[in-house]
């Protein structure tokens, strides 16, 4: 193997790829079968972490950076002058092995810029895991891209192998999709999306009856949109990502804060501050739409259609719905427990299994891990201390903000620090 | 009836557990179970020494997996957290268990089973990070070879996931603090200890115990590693709050050249 060319193209082709977010490596239920190399069952791991703190679970490169779209948001557009390499198929395999065995990763990410034609690359794609599973043994995490415009057959083929696929959506409004990318359409994206979903429920009920049924894509399948590249509001991207949760059975939808690699008067400058906080307000959104049973019109909607960036969703939701609160710990029930703020859900957990032995009070809550700076507002519980103030939203929001520090509170205050 | 009294015991779990069994049968309600070496005798307290016993360490863990499979964990990781007084916290938690109808192990009101939870926990988050930092070098005998310092004592732990994992290749991961490490043969994993003067860590100098193709490889890594950051996105903090700087010198991608 000739390393320094190796090198060469993994750093580019590294580059290339870093801006899918995805890196989750959990979910699938492939075990080490024959003594081969590999597992991938059970949670996933995140074998380092870059400087930018975000999770390295994956080797994530792209086999070729060649491409035939000019999709003004994406680095590897066909206009844009950057270094182009490729891997060859083999080249692909030997790094994952190799990387795999020194415990650096739990799997392969591979997408790819589209050359000659979108089945042409699916297929060179399929044929990177088919080698990996059937001549290498290879039992660890597959992730791969599903190309849009890709035929159904071989959309059916990238199943057998991967653990999950995905198509990235990018651009939440058909709108944005036209003016930044005018050579993709819509329906090329949604066309692998829908089989790859269809053959997972055909999956998952034919493995019922036979369980010898061959795997299809266990770890499901997830999207990625880009934050902040046309304008769109949080409104459009969460009801957009209900939409694909909902009918495409999504397992993630991730929301990638757009990191300016252009000069195109469509989009935002270079330079541009990628939009963290923004990001991060959408994940928490997200978080509450799948794990804390709320619906996506009450957090935003027409009145409110954009989070607000000083205080998380869950305390806006709140501080506009005061009516519901305060909520008694010792005797609401779970799905009430979990909307007050502060309170996540491994504190719930830990609430409504304490309570069956006392009553709980502000000391317990405390030990559990519970945020009291914002939960005691919205709860009584067994003492007679609570906030007998008769205040309103702004007020609790004020002092909530004036006792508390928040990672990203510089970034938005516009009062003067005093010293500096 | 026994009030109180120090029971010496060797260190292991069975040991322990064996120590548990003993202050049960003699009703002690507060057990001072000690490591042997460890040990600081109280002034009035009777002590006594236990010599470990495999079948009464067995009904004590059976009567705790009756109370509740999720104690049996909580102890057990707890046990290895090595904390100073732990042993006591744990017969006292075990106590709580036995005299319960209710399950108890979920009482999170309860100050000694939240704080052996929330030890537990800990010692899990350890067993994660463990299977995570790993990093196998490859030795001229085709042995993938990894040192560790981990904060708990974590290998028991984790030997099951390495050896699902990497079925089809040699490998030790040798714990330097405690002196000693897991082998896997390609049949099953036994527990060696090495005379290691020093660490293998991601030293820049190349050592003649490890192939050349390893240093290839390791150099990769370090390239892939630094390609896929994003610098507009810099956010050390938030680097430093997932990779603690203590396990720095064992991973590759953190080798400055």
């Amino acid at each position: 193997m000739n390393f320094e060319r190796i090198k060469e193209k993994l750093n580019i082709l590294a580059d290339a790829a870093k801006y899918d977010v995805s890196c989750s490596s959990s979910g699938s239920n492939r075990t080490n079968k024959n003594k081969g190399l590999g597992d991938s069952t059970g949670i996933g791991i995140c074998h380092s972490y870059t400087e930018d703190g975000r999770c390295v679970s994956l080797l994530k490169i792209l086999l070729t950076n060649h491409c035939i779209f000019d999709c003004a948001y994406c680095v590897t557009r066909k206009s844009n002058d950057v270094k182009r390499a490729a891997f060859k198929i083999k080249e692909v395999v030997d790094l994952t092995i190799n990387f795999y065995r020194r415990n650096y990763i739990e799997g392969l990410f591979l997408s790819s810029g589209i050359f000659k034609s979108p089945d042409y690359t699916m297929e060179r794609l399929v044929a990177v895991a088919k080698k990996l599973r059937e001549e290498e043994n290879f039992n660890g995490y597959i992730h791969l891209k599903s190309i849009p415009g890709a035929s159904d057959e071989l959309m059916y083929e990238a199943g057998l192998y991967a653990d999950r696929l995905s198509v990235n959506i990018e651009i939440p409004t058909i709108s944005g999709l036209k003016l930044l990318a005018p050579d993709k359409k819509h329906e090329d994206f949604l066309k692998p999306m829908l089989k790859v979903k269809n053959e997972i429920v055909r999956y998952q009920s034919e493995k019922k009856i036979i369980r010898s049924t061959p795997k299809y894509a266990p770890a499901g399948q997830s999207t990625q949109m880009i934050v902040g590249a046309t304008g769109e509001s949080d409104k459009d991207i969460m009801y957009s990502a209900t939409h694909f949760y909902k009918n495409y059975n999504m397992k993630r939808v991730y929301y990638s804060g757009y990191v300016p690699v252009a000069d195109d008067k469509r989009l935002p400058a270079i330079g541009t501050q990628v939009p963290m906080l923004r990001e991060n307000r959408l994940y928490q959104t997200d978080w509450l739409l799948r794990f804390y049973g709320f619906a996506v019109n009450e957090i935003l909607n027409d009145e409110h259609p954009n989070l607000d960036i000083e205080v998380d969703p869950k305390l806006s939701w709140a501080l506009r719905n005061l009516n519901h609160f305060p909520v008694d710990i010792n005797r609401a029930d779970k799905r009430l427990l979990a909307r007050i703020p502060g309170v996540g859900m491994k504190s719930v957990h830990k609430i409504l299994n304490g309570r069956k032995f006392r009553k709980l009070n502000w000391e317990h809550l405390k030990k559990m891990g519970v945020a009291l700076n914002r939960a005691k507002f919205f709860m009584l519980c067994d003492s007679p201390h609570w906030e007998r103030r008769d205040l309103d939203a702004d007020r609790i929001k004020g002092i909530i903000l004036q006792t508390s520090v928040g990672k990203f509170r510089s970034s938005y205050s516009s009062q003067l620090s005093l010293f500096n | 009836m026994n009030t109180s009294k120090t029971f010496i015991y060797d260190g292991s779990f069975n040991g322990f557990l064996t120590a548990v069994f003993s202050g049960f049968e003699q009703k002690v309600n507060q057990a001072d179970i000690q490591r042997n070496g460890q040990t600081q005798k109280g002034l009035f307290a009777e002590t006594e020494t236990v010599f470990t016993n495999v079948a009464l360490a067995k009904r004590v863990w059976t009567g705790i997996q009756k109370k509740s499979n999720s104690a049996v964990k909580n102890i057990y990781f707890a046990f290895l957290s090595e904390k100073k007084g732990i042993e006591p916290l744990l017969y006292h938690y075990i106590q709580k268990l036995m005299g319960s109808n209710q399950k108890k192990s979920h009482d999170f009101s309860d100050d000694v089973i939240l704080r052996i939870n929330q030890l537990a926990h800990k010692v899990g988050r350890e067993k994660h990070r463990m299977e995570a930092f790993v990093r196998f070098q490859l030795t001229k005998d085709e042995v993938y070879f990894a040192n560790i310092e981990p904060d708990f004592d974590v290998l028991p732990l984790i030997s099951k996931h390495f050896r699902n994992r990497y079925a089809d290749q040699q490998w030790i991961i040798y714990d330097l603090k405690r002196k000693y490490g897991l082998y896997y043969n390609l049949e099953g994993v036994e527990l060696i200890s090495l005379d290691l003067k020093e660490g293998y860590g991601n030293s820049i100098h190349k050592n003649s115990a490890f192939t050349n193709e390893e240093y290839e490889y390791q150099d990769l890594w370090n390239n892939y590693f630094k390609s896929t950051n994003i610098k507009s996105r810099i956010n050390k903090k938030l680097h430093m709050q997932h990779v603690p700087k203590r396990y720095w010198k064992y991973l590759s991608e953190k080798k400055v050249s």
